[in-house]
């Protein structure tokens, strides 16, 4: 990892592109950690909390949202221009998102049906991460973010050090809390043991299967879970559905989805 | 772990002189049992050679033996119904134990069912084990903070809630003997193990029926409790429910005095052998571990591992349910004003890729790897490392892996195909 700006107090720009705010209002709700974070660095550009924006270059800049119109595309060129180690924070930053489901569509037909001048429309045919249009320092995974990963990354970033944000599946955190297995126990589907961890196994201690709002873990065997997930009784449109969600064009998640899917 | 809250002032000579009692037993505290034959927390078990006999308690006196251990400062853990299974979980009294309920156990499966009878420990083991309370998932062991002139590390005491465990099984009594060795043996005594170690009361319950996925038979662990406990129960359902109970420690014995539950006649005796021999007769599953070592040990490019591999989610879950796993990773969390950093002990998996990660990468990049490592670990150079082996035949592996890989099946595979080269 490229070593962080020395400056005493870094200067924080925060960037959206095609997303729905929420992980830049992680941010915003770390509440007792907020003066810290106020404190450690200076925010140089963050529309959800200040109109007051200073000019970059920044030090560290946080990219939510992924890259869906040609505007975006050139935007986001700027904004690494400006920055000297760019984090893409969320699912849609680092995956596509949701809106990455146009992927496996046609935009232009979605267009002529929901919008009366579709002509008015500029939009690109795929929702793609930032990654694939610039280089990218770090990823932090979620549909949101999680507030502890978001501390934990600033804090590293503020130390020079790797972040101490591990890659493994959600079991992991359902075991250390206790949680019994929703897949074993109830045979309900999950997607625990293919999903990176970071939200701390919330769906599982509430009685539901994971979603997989952080993506795949870092060996996510998803064919072997698609296996255990038929012989539950799940069906191929079930699986499509379950790999097709937030991280839709993460690659295992992508490659299973196609799978299942129904030709055409 | 001192109790300041129960302490009450008394005059001297009433409170517990013994050199290790936290508790500070008031006179109130000795007038419910004669001091001498409190069997509460802060003593350790003495073990015996030999049992003093067995007793027969009525179910309906069960509570009077956890009355007995809560009075003497004992929190009590053991079985309870939680989320559609029987989860290791603080009790008050003997009506939460799961009464009238039993487990089904198949690879990937697990379930609840009622029995049609009373029994209070008609069950095998669950997804939890007392790793939990003996190697807590995350704790703190120390907190540095920055000083004027330089930094300060405070080491907070390590937590042991004085607690009785109900309900261990043979296979788990044997699990913490293996941990005892991974935790107290080696020389480098891990203090938050050992403190919570220091402060337990095991009630242990030899298995009257086995599950799906045991095999403690083939594993020579259970399903009879040999020792390494301080009372153990046999719960007796025909001609009368009722618990044959038999001391394995000195303070056990100083219960089972205290119930004064009279002596086991021929036929409670004969009732309890019938109750394991039931569970010897049901094992689930077996594993034959002659040679099992050196099986394995020639057998590391058995196409097998392959096999096992594209079922491998990789996902941890047999590590964490496994009561003898006991890896565990270090966090430095740092504040942000960067004046504190708190040092963070957490598990861990081989089955994760930063758990050989050394510089430059992973030394156990492939599935295939890690489970050919957890595998071999576990049942083959635990041996040379600890002198036994690593596994006690619980099954919780078997049942807790979402896509049900059988380390039973895993190891009559290879044999059957010993010497295959892939």
């Amino acid at each position: 990892m490229k070593k962080p700006p020395v400056r005493k107090k870094p200067r924080l720009a925060v960037f959206k592109f095609a997303s729905c705010d929420g992980c830049q209002l992680s941010l915003l709700s770390c509440e007792d950690e907020l003066l810290a974070v106020a404190g450690a660095v200076e925010i140089a550009n963050f529309l959800e909390a200040s109109r007051a924006v200073v000019k970059g270059p920044y030090d560290v800049t946080l990219v939510e949202g992924s890259i869906t119109t040609p505007h975006d595309a050139e935007r986001i060129l700027e904004v690494r221009a400006q920055s000297k180690f760019l984090v893409t924070i969320g699912a849609c930053a680092t995956a596509g998102g949701i809106q990455a489901l146009r992927n496996f569509g046609d935009v232009k037909e979605f267009t002529s049906l929901v919008y009366a001048r579709p002509d008015y429309i500029s939009t690109l045919a795929t929702s793609t991460p930032i990654a694939s249009h610039v280089k990218v320092d770090y990823e932090l995974r979620g549909c949101p973010v999680s507030k502890a990963n978001l501390l934990e990354l600033l804090s590293s970033l503020l130390h020079g050090r790797r972040p101490n944000i591990r890659e493994h599946s959600v079991c992991l955190e359902c075991k250390k809390r206790g949680t019994v297995c929703v897949m074993v126990a109830h045979g309900t589907p999950c997607l625990g043991p293919v999903t990176h961890d970071g939200c701390g196994a919330i769906c599982p201690a509430f009685h539901r299967g994971c979603y997989g709002c952080f993506g795949p873990q870092e060996t996510a065997n998803t064919s072997s879970l698609a296996a255990a997930w038929t012989r539950m009784g799940s069906t191929g449109e079930d699986l499509t559905r379950a790999f097709r969600t937030y991280n839709a064009s993460a690659e295992p998640f992508r490659r299973e989805g196609d799978a299942h899917a129904r030709p055409g | 772990m001192a109790q300041s809250g129960r302490r009450e002032p008394a005059p001297a000579g009433d409170i517990c002189a013994h050199r290790r009692c936290t508790l500070g037993y008031s006179f109130r505290d000795a007038t419910l049992i004669p001091h001498l034959a409190l069997p509460h927390p802060g003593r350790t078990a003495v073990r015996m050679n030999a049992t003093s006999g067995h007793h027969v308690l009525p179910v309906s006196r069960l509570g009077d033996l956890f009355s007995a251990l809560r009075s003497a400062g004992w929190n009590l853990a053991g079985p309870r119904i939680r989320d559609g299974a029987i989860v290791y979980d603080e009790l008050e009294t003997a009506a939460d134990l799961p009464a009238g309920w039993t487990d089904e156990q198949a690879p990937g499966k697990y379930g609840l069912k009622k029995r049609g009878d009373g029994a209070l420990f008609g069950y095998v083991v669950g997804p939890h084990s007392w790793k939990k309370y003996l190697f807590p998932p995350t704790v703190r062991m120390w907190s540095a903070t920055k000083t004027a002139d330089g930094m300060e590390v405070e080491v907070p005491q390590p937590a042991a809630p004085p607690t009785a465990f109900i309900g261990v099984r043979a296979c788990e009594l044997a699990a913490i003997a293996v941990q005892d060795k991974v935790f107290l043996g080696s020389g480098f005594v891990d203090p938050v193990y050992k403190a919570r170690r220091d402060n337990i009361f095991l009630v242990a319950v030899n298995c009257g029926q086995a599950g799906g996925t045991c095999f403690c038979s083939s594993m020579n662990t259970g399903p009879k409790a040999r020792g390494g406990f301080d009372i153990a129960l046999t719960e007796i359902l025909e001609d009368g429910h009722r618990f044959l109970l038999e001391s394995g420690s000195e303070r056990g014995e100083r219960l089972v005095a205290l119930l004064a539950a009279p002596a086991a006649s021929d036929a409670d005796r004969s009732a309890a052998d019938a109750a394991v021999a039931r569970a010897v007769s049901m094992m689930g599953r077996t594993m034959e571990t002659s040679g099992v070592k050196e099986l394995l040990q020639r057998n590391y490019e058995h196409p097998r591992w392959d096999h096992v591999a594209a079922r491998c989610l990789a996902c941890t879950n047999c590590t964490m349910v496994c009561p003898t796993c006991f890896c565990s990773t270090v966090e430095d969390v740092p504040n942000l004003s960067l004046d504190r950093s708190d040092h963070v002990r957490t598990w861990d998996s081989c089955f994760t890729s930063d758990f050989s990660y050394i510089h430059g990468g992973s030394v156990r990049p492939s599935v295939k790897s890690r489970y050919r490592q957890w595998m071999v670990h576990k049942l083959s150079t635990w041996h040379d490392q600890f002198a036994s082996s690593g596994c006690v035949g619980c099954g919780r592996c078997i049942t807790w892996c979402p896509t049900g890989i059988d380390i039973t099946e895993e190891v009559r595979e290879i044999r059957a195909s010993d010497g295959a080269n892939t």
